[in-house]
């Protein structure tokens, strides 16, 4: 077909900005390995070989940052993960259809809620003089908590915020799974007197294996990534032993309090990496599982 | 399920699930209605109460001094402002973009679209897209807000799959009658994909409309600030106590203030979401079918 050259006239502002907001700075990342600053520019800048990274696996706050990371993933992995898929079988379960529809509506609501409304939510309903919830420790005997200022609740109450903003949302795909579940298997396995846990166990859990696999797969891969929206706008400075992830290592790093953009650009460097790896492995394992459907 | 439930062990099995799904609903609408009662209510009201469950009478002190204080509305301004051109903008760039992969035949179809994928796996990180933004002249000004996350990949992918639904033979057809490339996409092709335009355009929307990290990264000057930003700072930062105050009126104490201001930035979502939540699920549907 003639005029392919009139559609790619229509893609070169697409190509223009992938290339100045994606690729340049893919590039920038050659600071990782050089001592920069601003004044000299990326070229005039000396090279300094791995000594960023050898810097950063000897720096205490940053092995600290990588634990936090890899410690709330895995909290994500092992809670937030599962509640949609249970939910997801619950919500099937109930026989009255409008009610059923009314829950999934309200449920995916929080998912279109900033974050930083979310944990303003937080912060109103367990402030320690006004808030319900320290009202409701209050009324049983118990004292007040500064539940915000103390570093042993910020990974619950991260946990938590995480399962009431994406538990509606992650569900649709499992729901979707569901409804795709054939309906005389049910039937004949009530015939069969099969009970309704029975069922769930052997007909819904297994017609939605494939999903939960590879939704489980991806997860895996993000190993290194946090909300750091969420993060950030939970985050202060009391809590900051349990709550500096990665990203807030090289926010701090690079753009807050000082400009060591060699170092931070590094530690994302470090970041970038891993998730490519871990989306090519994942990928692969996806296709293994499911005969050859993987994201790609 | 068209299974009937019958059996003891059955009715409690409803039983249970009917209170946890209550306690779903609850979870999930308590804090906003907690928040806008609050903000209505006295200070000794809130104090005074173990669950807040009505207001005691309407109290609006605390929103007139949120919009007395030019800082919100101004504020609101640069949220709206954001949202209406940054969505505008991302949709024209998608819309190009989907359209280009969506072409069968296109030479280098496959390599463009690795161009784009790509950028969803790996990326510069904060700091090298930082300084390019800064090198661009776009650091505490309100494009930065716009420019750095105007395309999302995903989505732009999402809307290629559902142009490659339409039939092969419309391209064709319009081809030989001598419509042109651009002409068969706005012409043609929009005006058949009115849904997923409508899915993509509000998840742009949205995102422009909660985001306050981008201007944690770029925007210094507080009249940039969106809506978002200013909540968050309003929580954390114990200097803007004294900055909404300095406002001499000032009579209400912080709580309801906060409050006002929650109901203030989380009101228009709340208000088009019962309308347009159909359209997000059409769009996680689709996303998860693969190209």
């Amino acid at each position: 077909m003639a005029r392919y050259w009139e559609v790619y006239l229509l893609f070169i502002p697409v190509a223009v900005w992938f290339i100045t907001l994606c690729y340049v700075p893919m590039g920038g990342l050659i600071i990782a390995f050089k001592d920069f600053s601003p004044l000299r520019g990326i070229f005039d800048s000396p090279w300094v070989g791995m000594k960023n990274f050898v810097k950063l696996f000897t720096t205490p706050s940053f092995i600290v940052a990588l634990k936090n990371t890899i410690v709330i993933s895995a909290l994500n992995l092992a809670i937030v993960f599962p509640v949609p898929i249970v939910f997801a079988i619950l919500l099937n379960e109930l026989p009255w259809l409008r009610f059923k529809k009314m829950v999934q509506t309200v449920s995916y609501l929080p998912h279109f809620i900033s974050w930083s409304v979310v944990a303003s939510l937080i912060y109103m309903l367990l402030a320690p003089s006004t808030g319900v919830v320290n009202h409701v420790i209050e009324a049983f005997g118990g004292s007040p908590q500064n539940f915000l200022g103390m570093s042993r609740y910020f990974r619950t109450i991260l946990v938590a915020s995480s399962v009431w903003e994406s538990m509606g949302w992650s569900a649709i795909v499992y729901i979707a799974a569901i409804s795709n579940v054939d309906e005389q298997l049910y039937e004949a396995a009530y015939v069969d007197g099969a009970t309704r846990l029975k069922r769930i166990w052997h007909i819904t859990l297994p017609g939605i294996r494939s999903t939960i696999a590879i939704l489980l797969i991806l997860q895996v891969g993000n190993i290194l990534s946090t909300n750091f929206g969420q993060i950030f706008a939970l985050a202060n400075d009391t809590v900051m032993d349990v709550a500096e992830t990665i990203d807030y290592y090289i926010y701090r790093v690079g753009l807050g309090t000082s400009n060591n953009f060699s170092i931070a650009t590094a530690a994302g460097m470090i970041k970038s990496l891993v998730g490519l790896i871990m989306v090519v492995l994942t990928n692969k394992m996806s296709k293994k599982i499911t005969d050859g459907e993987g994201i790609w | 399920m068209a299974v009937k439930s019958t059996g003891f062990f059955d009715k409690v099995f409803n039983c249970i699930n009917l209170i946890l799904m209550l306690l779903v609903l609850v979870v999930t609408l308590y804090p906003f209605w907690y928040v806008s009662v609050a903000s209505l209510s006295t200070i000794d009201h809130i104090v005074g109460s173990t669950v807040l469950i009505a207001p005691n009478g309407i109290h609006l002190d605390a929103y007139r001094q949120v919009f007395r204080n030019d800082m919100v509305p101004r504020a609101y301004l640069n949220t709206v402002f954001v949202t209406v051109v940054g969505t505008g903008l991302s949709m024209f760039l998608s819309i190009l973009g989907a359209y280009v992969l969506s072409i069968r035949g296109l030479p280098g179809r496959t390599a463009l679209t690795f161009f784009v994928v790509f950028t969803m796996l790996f990326g510069g990180g904060m700091v090298p897209t930082y300084l390019v933004v800064s090198k661009l002249g776009l650091v505490n000004s309100i494009w930065s807000l716009i420019i750095p996350g105007c395309i999302s990949a995903y989505n732009m992918i999402l809307m290629r799959n559902f142009f490659q639904n339409v039939p092969e033979g419309l391209y064709e057809a319009a081809v030989i009658d001598g419509i042109r490339p651009a002409g068969y996409l706005f012409r043609i092709l929009l005006p058949l994909s009115t849904a997923a335009i409508a899915t993509v355009t509000l998840f742009y929307a949205v995102s422009y409309w909660n985001d306050y990290f981008t201007s944690v990264l770029y925007v210094r000057d507080r009249e940039l600030w969106p809506m978002q930003r200013i909540l968050r700072e309003a929580l954390l930062t114990a200097q803007f106590d004294t900055m909404m105050y300095n406002d001499s009126k000032q009579t209400q104490p912080p709580e309801t203030l906060k409050n006002a201001m929650i109901v203030v930035a989380v009101v228009p979502i709340l208000c088009v979401y019962p309308f347009v939540q159909k359209y997000f699920v059409k769009g996680v549907m689709l996303g998860s079918m693969k190209g």
